[in-house]
């Protein structure tokens, strides 16, 4: 409502006071930033006096193994929705990863894992020009790949499920190194790389910029096209890295059904770890706790019993609960 | 709760019961930190042209947002023909009568002429369905009616800014409005459509339909309106005939400075002396020219200098600007910093070779909110505050200091989120940015505008000393006081296009207004003389 | 070079051609009408395109058969796809029309066992609920639309497994039921579906051209803001636009468990995308503000003629479709976003 050319110069020159812990508690932001945290611990403690074997070793290892890849593919879909973007094909592109995998495998792991690779990062290429360059919307541009690159794999594979027999890759899916599991290894450190990227890079600045006034940044002289065509090429590789990983510990390449519905659970994690759908701001240790928080959600219910209906119904109340936590607030 | 009678500084205001179709009595909104309005009381009569003027941050905007329901008074009432009347929403107002015509058309563009004006109250036929010859037939009888010719089904967008605003003058007539608020009307006008708004304003008044005018424009308000109301700092100040009162009065009357000093040294803070300019000019822009926007613009600017740009608000001069600084595609045209021509012309093109541009619009373009004054700060010149692509927290926290110091930027630490800061603080944080990277040029468009008095003063003495400092300075203000003050030089545009130049003693307000009021459609006496090829 | 100079008597002179007033001439209004009309009706003329060069090429298309055929598929989208295409006039999206006609065929077809009116009324009032719920948590809860119906996709999967004991039960439509007539009779050979798909989107048409509720649609996608300064009920109308929205999904959902005789509990999966796809392809704005009901039909069915033709050439693998649908919708954009640019600058 600001149509008058003068707002109200009237903004406080006084900074916000220190507020006291119960004021915070009333402040819609804090939970915004620190919801899903919380919502974690309770999660935890929830299970942790009423679920039988879940505070075990093994039962972490199980559900650090299975959230892996969708960290992966979440820690790049943060990046895009920061740039006010946000990318649907990911899994397509995890589909795409899978079917490239088995034809390179008989050059070796390394230039087998270097080509499906690649593949992510031109479907995020094509996703970035198509976005920067020709100025699509993202849904329109990355809705285009999400249902061309399925069917592109399916043509690749045949249609068809291959068994993987690669012993090296097999070990990466399956292998450990002090006792934690190598994906959750890579999701780990992938989730470290991305916030060192996001704090304290250039690069990471200028996302965040970007996304957070882009008329203010293409001024300011940054390379605007050539940072969202970054972070789709970046989603694009992750995904197929995830991709990747899930093809390894499946033991078999499955372009028809991998990946399905990774969008939905990466842009949840996204969202519910507190990034902001429309830019600005990427929070890389939320979505981490995004994707973890459903995880343990959809594991308690499974452990208590529960059927897989009533874990989605209760995805969808979390959505909801953490969207209007973030909303807008319209001053009057 | 009003108060009964005489409001001291204003005894036509409160009593003035003569067919006032609009009144505010005793008025006060109140913001976290700040009263916005203190106590007025102002009163609209039918039928009449009433100005309504002040400075930014007088005020104006706030009143007008609390007379059309977008604010509710804190204190004090609002009534209609002498009944008190509450609104909760701005519909509300409109229903009352009372209809808003801001710089930014509140129309809905893709939508066609007629649409717009009858959204919400379609002509029906028999079936219930819309009748849209009827619709039709009856919009290009309105607008017909003000002289303004237009195929009723072309969709708004497709219109000039003047042809739009005649259709929400349109439509605020078919709604039947008592009372038409008009905030800065003519900024985005050509002198052509700015005649066919006074015409049509002239018709309201037969109409019998009260105009409250917003603007700055002394020559406008001289011409249309009857009556003035002043507002400063929250709190009115004077109401009455405009025949009594002359310009400097009024100016003195709405900045609270004594004729006199008014008269001596100026209404603004910039230094009466000019500035020594350096005789070989930092940057040279040769035939800019874009499509539509720019024809064939030249000019120099010698660091040392302050070049103002002038003209009316669409004649071009933020979009020389921003060619100047790379962000505007053009079709021809060259520029050349320090004698070296510019390959590609991108803003980051244009910050390497030292040319900074603050924009018009500091929440569009300027800030980025959700980042913290120090990342706003440094936004340009990260790349050259990092170390291979990791940003570095020392060297970002020196240049913050530096400059948080020198310009004087309140805010509770170079964290806190730069959203949050008032208009003022946030020009200099934008100020700041383009500072740190030590630039040659300096192309200001609109430095001072919605911004506190204090910040206003302050911005125009680093003006002047970034100038004395050998800067190179681009001023585009629509402040006329300020252009004057302020630049050396002055360059005026007209239509894309240079209407003309004032140096030396022309640099003063009566010549300006010549020149940017100076209108040649048709060729008046003798060709004129083979244009000096300057470039 | 450019030396200070005084200033000279006649100033430069103005150019005829000002940028902002452009002349209300009649070529230049049916400039604009021709690109207009090029881009909505322009997938009217790739489709009949396609369809004529099919015809040639591949005699079975051009068969009756195969016309009924294709078209009562795409009858399902359709409906769907017209709900998305007014909800996305107004700027919104719908993501939960997927599990909601998957939802709708699974109450069908567990009603219809208590009589057609049954059948029919049950999927309306819970997608319509659901719909509701929508648009409510949208225009006063004021959240993002794709989210929030994100998580409603979520949630009416998750109701659809609820109701079937996780997936494993289908419910069956008795047999030679009127319900399930609806879904396998016809009329002249085309399928009832059919029939009451261009019945709603010549509804459709209507109300959102000759209506105030459609001028209500533009204005609210077109500037929100104005709108509500015009006094135009928008919470009310975005509200009505995702209860409309859920509703015909349900009553897709039920169609298509009458034609299949039974509540499939795998439909519906991704359907939103090939609705949005169908709207996009139509020529309607996914920023909201300008669309048609006629070009969503077209859209819909360039889509299923696309997947029909790549059936009919049997050496293609039926994967293909997807990429070909896939490429089609980025040519139409782009082609889209050229045509817009170059009306702006006419």
């Amino acid at each position: 409502m600001t149509q008058t050319a003068v707002a109200p110069s009237a903004k406080s020159d006084k900074p916000p006071k220190s507020a006291s812990p119960l004021a915070r508690l009333r402040d819609p932001s804090w939970y915004q930033r620190y919801g899903v945290y919380v919502a974690v611990a309770v999660v935890l403690l929830f299970n942790a006096l009423f679920t039988e074997h879940f505070m075990t070793a093994d039962n972490f290892r199980t559900q650090l193994v299975q959230v892996a890849p969708i960290v992966i593919v979440a820690l790049g879909m943060a990046l895009v929705i920061g740039t006010e973007g946000v990318d649907l094909s990911v899994g397509s592109t995890m589909a795409l990863a899978a079917a490239f995998l088995p034809l390179y495998l008989g050059y070796g792991l390394v230039p087998a894992l270097v080509v499906s690779l690649l593949a992510g990062a031109v479907v995020g290429a094509v996703n970035g020009a198509l976005v920067s360059l020709v100025g699509l919307q993202p849904i329109v541009a990355t809705l285009a790949l999400f249902v061309g690159g399925r069917g592109l794999a399916l043509v690749m594979a045949d249609g068809q499920l291959k068994q993987i027999v690669n012993p090296d890759l097999l070990s990466l899916g399956t292998g450990s190194f002090l006792g934690i599991p190598l994906v959750v290894w890579i999701a780990g450190v992938l989730a470290v790389a991305v916030a060192f990227l996001v704090q304290r890079t250039t690069f990471g600045r200028q996302v965040v910029a970007v996304g957070g006034n882009r008329s203010a940044a293409a001024l300011a002289g940054l390379p605007v096209k050539r940072v969202l065509i970054g972070v789709y090429v970046i989603c694009g590789v992750l995904a197929a890295l995830a991709g990747i990983l899930a093809t390894a510990r499946l033991t078999a390449s499955d372009p028809s059904s991998l990946g399905t519905l990774m969008e939905l659970s990466a842009i949840t994690a996204v969202v519910v770890g507190g990034t902001p759908l429309n830019g600005g701001s990427v929070r890389v240790l939320g979505t981490v706790a995004g994707a973890l928080l459903m995880q343990l959600l959809r594991a308690t219910l499974v452990k208590h019993d529960l059927p897989d209906s009533t874990a989605q119904i209760a995805q969808a109340a979390i959505i909801i609960a953490a969207v209007y936590v973030a909303r807008e607030r319209r001053s009057r | 709760m009003a108060p009964p009678e005489a409001v001291p500084q204003a005894p036509e205001a409160a009593g003035d019961t003569v067919s006032a179709v609009l009144e505010a009595r005793s008025v006060s909104k109140r913001f976290p930190g700040v009263v916005a309005l203190d106590d007025v009381s102002f009163s609209l009569r039918a039928g009449e042209t009433h100005a309504l003027v002040g400075e930014n941050g007088a005020g104006k905007s706030t009143l007008i947002k609390v007379l059309t329901g977008v604010y509710r008074p804190d204190g004090g009432e609002l009534r209609m023909t002498g009944e008190p009347v509450r609104f909760a929403r701005p519909f509300e107002a409109q229903q009352a009568g009372i209809s808003t015509i801001y710089q930014e058309v509140n129309l809905v563009p893709l939508m066609s002429v007629a649409r717009n004006i009858f959204l919400g109250r379609e002509p029906r036929n028999r079936f219930k369905l819309i009748d849209f010859a009827r619709m039709h037939r009856e919009t290009s009888e309105l607008l017909d009616g003000f002289g303004v010719r237009v195929d009723p089904r072309r969709p708004l967008h497709t219109l000039g800014v003047g042809t739009q605003q005649m259709v929400a003058l349109a439509r605020a007539v078919s709604v039947n409005a008592r009372v038409v608020i008009m905030d800065e009307p003519t900024s985005s006008l050509e002198p052509r459509e700015v005649e066919t708004l006074f015409r049509v304003i002239g018709n309201l008044r037969d109409k019998g339909i009260a105009v409250l005018y917003v603007s700055h424009r002394m020559d406008e308000l001289y011409r249309i309106c009857d009556r003035v109301t002043v507002l400063r700092d929250g709190r009115h100040i004077h109401t009455g005939d405009l025949a009594d009162l002359d310009r400097m009065q009024l100016v003195s009357m709405m900045l609270g400075r004594d004729l006199s000093e008014v008269r001596r040294s100026g209404v603004t803070s910039f230094a009466a002396e000019g500035h020594e300019a350096a005789r070989t000019p930092v940057l040279t822009a040769t035939g800019l020219s874009s499509r539509l926007q720019l024809h064939d613009i030249s000019l120099s600017l010698h660091g040392g200098e302050v070049l103002g740009l002038g003209g009316l608000l669409g004649s071009g001069r933020s979009e020389t600007a921003k060619a100047l600084s790379g962000a505007l595609p053009l079709d021809a045209g060259e520029l050349t910093v320090d004698g070296t021509t510019l390959k590609r012309l991108t803003p980051a093109a244009a910050i390497r070779a030292g040319i900074s541009l603050l924009p018009e619009d500091r929440k569009a373009e300027g800030i980025v909110p959700g980042l913290s004054v120090r990342e706003n700060i440094v936004l340009a010149a990260m790349p050259r505050l990092s170390r291979a692509g990791v940003v570095s927290r020392a060297r970002q926290d020196r240049i913050v200091d530096i400059f948080m110091k020198r310009l004087r930027i309140k805010a509770s630490s170079p964290e806190q989120k730069v959203g949050e800061l008032s208009g003022g603080n946030q020009q200099k944080v934008l100020l700041a940015r383009w500072l740190c990277l030590e630039p040659k040029v300096l192309l200001l468009d609109e430095p001072t505008r919605g911004i506190d008095v204090g910040a206003k003063a302050e911005v125009q003495s680093l003006i002047d000393d970034l100038a004395g400092e050998g800067l190179a300075v681009l001023l585009i203000s629509s402040d006329i006081e300020e252009l004057i003050e302020g630049a050396d030089r002055i360059v005026v545009l007209r239509g894309g296009a240079v209407a003309g130049e004032l140096t030396g003693d022309d640099v003063a307000e009566a010549r300006l207004l010549e020149v940017l009021a100076d209108h040649a459609p048709e060729p008046a006496g003798p060709a004129p003389a083979a244009q000096e090829d300057p470039r | 070079m450019n030396e200070t100079k005084p200033f000279t008597a006649a100033p430069a002179p103005v150019p005829d051609k000002t940028p902002a007033v452009r002349p209300a001439g009649p070529e230049s209004a049916g400039r604009l009408r021709v690109a207009e009309l090029l881009q909505r009706q322009g997938v009217l003329a790739v489709l009949l395109t396609v369809v004529i060069a099919a015809s040639f090429i591949y005699p079975t298309f051009a068969s009756l058969d195969n016309a009924r055929g294709v078209t009562i598929q795409a009858s399902f989208l359709a409906v769907v796809a017209l709900g998305m295409t007014l909800v996305i006039i107004t700027g919104g999206i719908d993501l939960s029309v997927g599990s909601v006609f998957a939802l709708g065929g699974v109450l069908a077809a567990w009603a219809s066992q208590y009589g057609f009116l049954a059948a029919l009324l049950l999927p309306l009032v819970v997608c319509g609920g659901i719909g509701l719920l929508n648009g409510l948590l949208i225009a006063r809860g004021n959240m993002a639309p794709f989210i929030v119906t994100l998580a409603t996709l979520l949630g009416a999967r998750g109701l659809l497994l609820a109701l079937t004991d996780e997936g494993a039960t289908t419910y069956l439509v008795p047999k030679d039921s009127a319900f399930g007539e609806l879904g396998q009779g016809s009329v002249w050979g085309f399928g009832y579906p059919i029939v009451i798909a261009l019945v709603l989107f010549g509804a459709g048409g209507l109300v959102l051209q000759r209506t105030s509720f459609g001028q209500t649609l533009f204005a609210v996608g077109g500037s929100s803001d104005a709108a509500t300064l015009m006094g135009l009920p928008v919470a009310r109308t975005k509200i009505l636009v995702y209860t409309l929205s859920g509703l015909l999904a349900g009553l897709a959902g039920a169609l298509n468990a009458a034609r299949l005789s039974s509540g499939v509990t795998i439909v519906g999966v991704g359907m939103e995308l090939d609705a949005i796809s169908a709207v996009v392809i139509g020529g309607t704005l996914l920023v909201g503000g300008a669309g048609s009901i006629s070009g969503t039909l077209w859209g819909v069915l360039l889509l299923a003629v696309i997947q029909n033709l790549i059936n009919q050439i049997g050496s293609l693998n039926s994967s293909y479709q997807s990429v070909v649908s896939g490429g089609f919708l980025i040519v139409v954009v782009v082609a889209q976003r050229y045509l817009a640019r170059s009306r702006r600058s006419t």
